[in-house]
């Protein structure tokens, strides 16, 4: 899961993170009287989930409550397009208001689970404020990397490591290790899959703040996080996928127009692969589950038809230890239910098979039966051209 | 010879007396597994469908000389299942619960590094000597006995690929699903390794999928130290970055672990790899 700027800011500085002063404004009018109270230059900031922010106009500086207000209204509501939203963009809902603080230096933070490791991970680097892939691909030597052995609390001899590396002596140490300790509390106790602080803020008056603040949630954790469910923002996600989750359906839409039933990741990624190969484009990702049970069909069918650009559905179900004719009995009693009127593809495979791929052939339904991963993508791709 | 299972496995499952667990027990003993305990704290002295169950690993290790564990429990009690297999010095401890948070598997990897237990998974499928041993979820009719090791990190993609394989008559010696998780315990080279070793293992099949760099790894090390044929599969050459697509490993993020930089090591190293996953059993045909 993820969360806007302004949350994990509010999340991290629970734990000890220095933050700007700030407030949130959902419409222009607030803009004003929140950049009176902080006083001085502001800055306005785009709330979406993505990075980039800044390049695509959504991050700038007022020096007067008037500007600040003038800036934010013509933010609300524009389409903000970064690298990290895809050429859809992402409309602009809400601003964080912040005070402008003199910069005189950006570093990176930033905490992962390594999986080479299977550690934690504390990164940081100098060259903070630009993108860190870019830091980590042309510049990988201003990465400076401590590994955290999970069976033993966090030493301050890393801590204070890191921030040597940074260049944060003096009277600038005492406060640098606090903020990665702080970090790094935050990041077990509330099962991030990723914290980061980029840039992390030195101000000409020798203090040290998280400018900017992103976290991920460890999905697989949510379930003794209750609290942090209230974070969720929906207008950041897809409705179809939103829906798709609630009936605890692994559903990712792509922008293509045929739509996919599989069972297990592995097998429905691998589907939308040689459709993609047999000169098809996927519509979905979607897995329903090892299992394949009536109602995940007909759930995932209701998904499927909810995107209006698909136009022919292949369904790819390895029945195992479920039985095909069991599966297939699903599949009709579904689409029955539902009134699919585009072509469907069906391949079955496992116990019954024969069974299975009758029920289909007699159903009176537009059932095409497939023999196989590759007859079945030929003969998807043919029928939605 | 087959790798980690055969006949000699005692198996014991923890949480035999829950619905998965129940099932799956079931379909592992008529393959012919040997299950001599279940595991359901509370339950002790039971008997469960022909299986004496246990309050905890170590007894039935004590009692029944268990030396392999699966694991059916819940996600919120799974990585106490696993330290609890492993403080009871199983060798073998195979968990195929799904949705484990990442920082729980993080701290079962520093005990496990520092024990003589294997992990497998968790979120696999568990792992198959055909004709001999199957601990796990996998159909059983589709595997045969034979000379082929498979190695994945999906489910029902391992079914497609060993299919494939059976359809051609072409035998597996062992299949090991390592799991869809970025934390895992038996790796690709811990099966690499094993496969090599293994003298009745002819072939190798290693199907990987999108995130992290552990098929890079495997394939420098497939380079350096196997000299069996292998061939390849990356599923995700579709997939769009950032998204977590179903597995909680499979995810391309910070310009990291993309189909295409995993298809070109493993090219460059020597593995045949297959760009359609209806090719594995006849790229495999071809080579042995």
């Amino acid at each position: 899961m993820k969360i806007h700027e302004y949350q994990a800011k509010q999340v991290l500085s629970q734990f000890g993170v220095p933050i700007p002063r700030g407030e949130l404004a959902s419409n222009p009018y607030e803009v004003y009287d929140i950049a009176s109270r902080l006083g001085g230059s502001v800055v306005v900031k785009a709330q979406i989930h993505a990075g980039g922010r800044g390049k695509g106009g959504g991050v700038k500086v007022a020096s007067t409550p008037a500007e600040a207000e003038e800036i934010a209204a013509a933010m609300f509501g524009m389409t903000l397009v970064t690298h990290q939203t895809g050429p859809e963009g992402r409309t602009v809902r809400r601003v964080l208001i912040e005070e402008a603080l003199p910069i005189k230096k950006e570093y990176y933070l930033g905490i992962v689970v390594d999986r080479g490791t299977q550690k934690p991970v504390i990164m940081v680097s100098p060259s903070g404020g630009m993108d860190i892939e870019k830091v980590a691909a042309e510049t990988p030597h201003l990465i400076f990397k401590e590994f955290v052995d999970p069976g033993v609390p966090l030493q301050s001899y890393v801590l204070r490591k890191l921030a040597f590396k940074l260049g944060l002596t003096g009277e600038l140490l005492g406060p640098t290790t606090k903020t990665i300790a702080a970090l790094y509390r935050a990041f077990e106790a509330v099962d991030a899959s990723l914290v980061e602080i980029n840039p992390f803020l030195l101000t000409e008056t020798q203090k040290v703040y998280a400018l900017d603040a992103k976290m991920n949630f460890d999905d697989n954790a949510l379930y003794r996080h209750k609290d942090l469910l209230s974070l969720r923002d929906f207008h950041e996600e897809d409705p179809l996928e939103i829906e798709a989750s609630r009936y605890g359906l692994s559903y990712i839409r792509l922008d293509g127009n045929i739509g996919c039933m599989v069972n297990g990741a592995g097998l429905a990624m691998a589907t939308m692969d040689i459709i993609k190969l047999t000169g098809g484009n996927p519509a979905n990702f979607l897995d329903v589950g090892g299992g394949a049970t009536v109602e995940q069909v007909r759930n995932a069918f209701k998904i499927i038809l909810g995107d209006q650009n698909v136009n022919a559905v292949l369904i790819n179900i390895f029945g195992g230890i479920m039985r095909c004719d069991i599966v297939a009995s699903g599949v009709v009693e579904a689409a029955k239910s539902i009134g699919v009127n585009i072509p469907v593809v069906v391949r079955l495979e496992g116990t019954n098979v024969e069974k299975g791929q009758e029920i289909l052939q007699n159903s009176g339904l537009k059932f095409t039966v497939a023999d196989g991963m590759k007859d079945a993508a030929e003969k998807v791709v043919a029928l939605a051209k | 010879m087959t790798i980690l299972v055969d006949k000699n496995t005692r198996l014991a499952v923890q949480g035999i007396t829950g619905k998965e667990g129940s099932f799956h027990a079931r379909q592992c003993r008529e393959y012919g597994t040997n299950i001599v305990a279940g595991i359901t704290p509370g339950k002790g002295g039971a008997v469960h469908e022909g299986t004496p169950i246990f309050n905890t690993v170590e007894e039935a290790v004590e009692k029944e000389g268990v030396n392999a564990s699966v694991i059916f429990v819940p996600p919120p009690f799974a990585a106490d299942a696993i330290l609890e297999a492993v403080a009871a010095g199983v060798d073998l401890v195979i968990c195929i619960t799904e949705g484990i948070p990442t920082i729980d598997m993080v701290r079962v990897m520093s005990v496990i590094a520092r024990s003589r237990s294997r992990l497998i998974g968790p979120n696999c499928p568990g792992i198959i000597s055909p004709g001999k041993c199957k601990i796990g979820i996998m159909p059983g009719s589709i595997f045969r006995e034979g000379s082929v090791g498979v190695v994945s990190r999906s489910g029902t993609l391992t079914y497609e690929a060993v299919h494939q394989l059976s359809e051609r008559n072409i035998g597996q010696s062992t299949c090991i699903g390592i799991g869809g998780d970025p934390v895992i315990g038996t790796n690709f080279i811990d099966a690499l390794a094993l496969f090599n070793q293994d003298p009745e293992t002819e072939a190798i099949v290693m199907v990987g999928e999108i995130g992290g760099t552990a098929e890079e790894e495997a394939s420098r090390f497939i380079k350096e130290n196997v000299k069996k044929p292998v061939v390849g599969f990356i599923a995700g050459r579709t997939a769009p970055p950032g998204r977590r697509m179903g597995h909680a490993g499979a995810i391309i993020s910070g310009g990291k672990g993309t189909a295409e930089e995993k298809i070109e090591t493993m090219r460059k190293y020597g593995i045949h790899v297959v760009l359609s996953p209806a090719e594995i059993g006849e790229a495999m045909a071809k080579l042995i």
